[in-house]
């Protein structure tokens, strides 16, 4: 069993009571609430006669469902409409914290949550999305949760939990010059497989992570859940306070100090256990791009893609069904592979220094001809500052469209989304099949640049080689 | 045990085979878009049943003799990827209730039991022979059991496994756990207050 690591201290710090059944009622520090998973949720509520018990500990935004291209009201999707205005009703009703379009700081909830400052390390975090893991990236335990969770949540700021194990991944050396965060958690993905994550919490670490900057440890601990990991997080250091210092919901000066010797003290220790340890060097991983129908599913750039036969029994079916919907073939090289979309955004890769990556490879040339390339930055904050930086006006002469923050192309709830066998060349972090909105269309997995570099080929393209 | 206990469920089977089956296919984004949860049980699979065209493919869930089955049969890490409530909701209102798998996505899982939904895990190759059987003869009738930790129909009595806080919360009728939480307010109150954030580390 794990012990003094960050999951312990955290989980024991948090812990309520044990329930009858032999779960654990947890205090969750932070809950993010969006448009899409809570208006059943407030409904049960209202069924119920509840309210929020904890509003200092919840805040709301709108980010799935919206269009990038025009904010103009009433949205032209009535579904749409109405579920922005049914978040705008329980916002006003339960007077939520709701960060909305005119508030300046509305986006995708997960950019927002650290971009305010409001994550802290040595919280809990829940959110009634999936990659809610990207939290983690700030020392926190971040929870993915459904529905009815939610409902929970808002009623008694916690949630009934089993602890999970610790699995501390250690990925020592250093990254070769063109490798992004992006591709050391698909790597991760790639070596423990998407399901070797379940029932752990992922303890990142190592002098690759170390040396990270904050939005990097985002992007990695983002995509925890994509290998089966509900949490995964990063010990706090030097680089996670100066990230907060200043930010709008960070500790003023006068108790900075004070918070941050408890940051410090909510770190793994030294001689922490684990209930597992995996090493890897970060020096083995190369661009990396998925080439099928589970993030799981990836090759380095320049790897011929793998025969079926080297796969688990078990997996074979799922393999070949990937390559029958991907319509690729083993020992093809991800180099030959034409797109027709490029889409750079989402909770994994929307940040000021995703797009700065992808900028300084938009200006080696202009996207191809056929190829539609859209960046959208991931709040509107992040939009400001790059319009500062004048990165819009880069991604706009190169020929890429330059839109408004939203979820976009990730998932297919709004206007953004692939047509019929379209190939997109994604930043998001899923693959599955039908996941960009089309059933029959088709994602491929990769980092900003690598990204930026296949608008520009036309094709995926390594960017090293990139003149 | 509370009128919400789950102690066992009978009836047919249905098979959905392969591994890593998220929950973006059991029931695609665009579904999510509805602020109620109540049309959900048409569209389980939906993009996997129908050619875009809406012509019906040959799946499970569009065969006729499938139709009534309470038993989802699945293989590995089925459920896995997005949080969303939805997907358990429409296989529940579809007719759904209780999945029997080799592994979930732990979302998923979690979601399942929210909604007093058992989740259930089984051998691999007792759950090939299991799926297998369903497939031969949608008609046979299961009994998954939750105090023998068991499965039994037609010629196959194969062994459950589920975490047991999780099959005690589902047999005693404890899985809808808001009112257990918020009786808690004044112990949840006493941790809020300890917590150096919620008070600005002052």
């Amino acid at each position: 069993m794990a012990k003094n690591t960050l999951y312990d201290k955290v989980w024991d710090a948090h812990v309520v009571t044990r329930l009858p059944t032999g779960q654990y009622q947890l205090f969750i520090g932070l809950h993010l609430t969006h448009e899409v998973t809570t208006p059943q949720a407030f409904d049960m509520l209202e069924e119920r006669g509840l309210g929020v018990a904890y509003l200092d500990r919840t805040v709301a935004t709108v980010d799935h469902i919206i269009p990038t291209d025009s904010m103009a009201r009433p949205y032209a999707d009535e579904q749409a409409e109405a579920m922005m205005a049914a978040l705008e009703t329980n916002a006003k009703r339960h007077n939520l914290n709701f960060f909305d379009f005119a508030s300046g700081r509305q986006g995708i909830v997960h950019v927002i949550g650290p971009e305010l400052g409001l994550v802290h390390p040595g919280m809990t975090v829940a959110c009634g999305d999936s990659h809610t893991a990207t939290h983690g990236a700030f020392g926190t335990l971040a929870f993915g949760i459904g529905t009815s969770q939610v409902r929970d949540v808002l009623a008694s700021q916690c949630l009934s939990v089993d602890p999970l194990r610790v699995r501390r991944i250690e990925i020592g050396g250093a990254l070769r010059p063109g490798v992004e965060p992006k591709d050391v958690t698909l790597h991760v993905i790639r070596r423990l497989g998407v399901k070797g994550g379940i029932g752990y919490a992922y303890e990142y670490a190592g002098s690759v992570i170390e040396s990270m900057s904050m939005e990097g440890r985002m992007t990695v601990c983002n995509m925890a859940i994509e290998g089966g990991a509900r949490v995964g997080y990063v010990n706090p250091d030097e680089t996670t306070f100066d990230y907060l210092r200043g930010r709008e919901y960070a500790p003023d000066e006068s108790a900075w100090d004070g918070a941050v010797t408890h940051w410090k003290s909510m770190a793994s220790d030294a001689d922490a256990q684990y209930d597992d340890l995996v090493r890897m060097d970060g020096a083995d991983i190369a661009p990396t791009v998925t080439w099928g129908i589970t993030p799981g599913q990836s090759v380095g750039v320049g790897e011929p893609l793998p025969a079926v036969e080297e796969f688990e029994e078990a997996d074979r079916p799922t393999v070949e069904r990937a390559y029958a919907h991907m319509d690729l073939r083993p020992g093809q090289k991800m180099t030959e592979v034409p797109v027709d979309v490029v889409f750079i955004g989402s909770c994994t890769n929307s940040r000021l220094s995703d797009l700065r990556a992808a900028a300084e490879i938009a200006k080696k040339g202009t996207v191809a001809a056929r190829v539609k390339a859209i960046v959208v930055p991931g709040s509107q904050q992040v939009k400001a500052q790059a319009e500062e930086e004048g990165l819009d006006d880069v991604f706009r002469a190169a020929g890429f469209e330059w839109r408004n923050a939203g979820c976009s192309m990730c998932l297919g709830m709004n206007p953004d989304k692939l047509v019929g066998r379209q190939i997109s060349a994604s930043t998001s972090n899923r693959n599955f099949i039908g996941r960009q909105g089309s059933a029959e269309g088709r994602t491929l997995l990769m980092s900003p640049p690598m990204a930026a570099a296949a608008a520009i080929e036309g094709r995926v393209t390594d960017v090293r080689e990139l003149a | 045990m509370s009128e919400l206990g789950v102690s066992s469920i009978s009836g047919t089977a249905i098979a959905i085979h392969g591994n890593d089956i998220d929950t973006d296919r059991v029931i695609p984004a665009r579904y999510l878009k509805a602020i109620t949860f109540s049309e959900l049980g048409r569209y389980p699979f939906q993009d996997e049943r129908f050619e875009p065209d809406g012509t019906a493919r040959e799946h499970p869930f569009n065969r006729d003799e499938c139709r009534g089955a309470k038993l989802l049969f699945v293989n590995e890490n089925f459920g896995c990827g997005s949080s969303r409530e939805h997907a358990p909701q429409c296989l529940r209102q579809w007719g759904i209730e209780a999945v029997v798998g080799v592994s979930f996505g732990e979302i998923f899982a979690g979601n399942c039991e929210m909604i007093g939904v058992p989740a259930v895990r089984a051998r691999p190759e007792d759950m090939v022979r299991l799926q297998a059987a369903a497939d031969a003869d949608p008609s046979i009738e299961f009994t998954v059991d939750l105090d023998a930790m068991r499965i039994t129909g037609g010629n196959e009595t194969v062994e459950l496994e589920m975490p047991e806080n999780r099959r005690r919360s589902l047999r005693e009728g404890h899985w809808d756990t808001t009112g257990i939480l918020v009786g808690n307010a004044p112990t949840v109150r006493e941790v809020y207050e300890r917590l150096p954030y919620t008070s600005g580390y002052r």
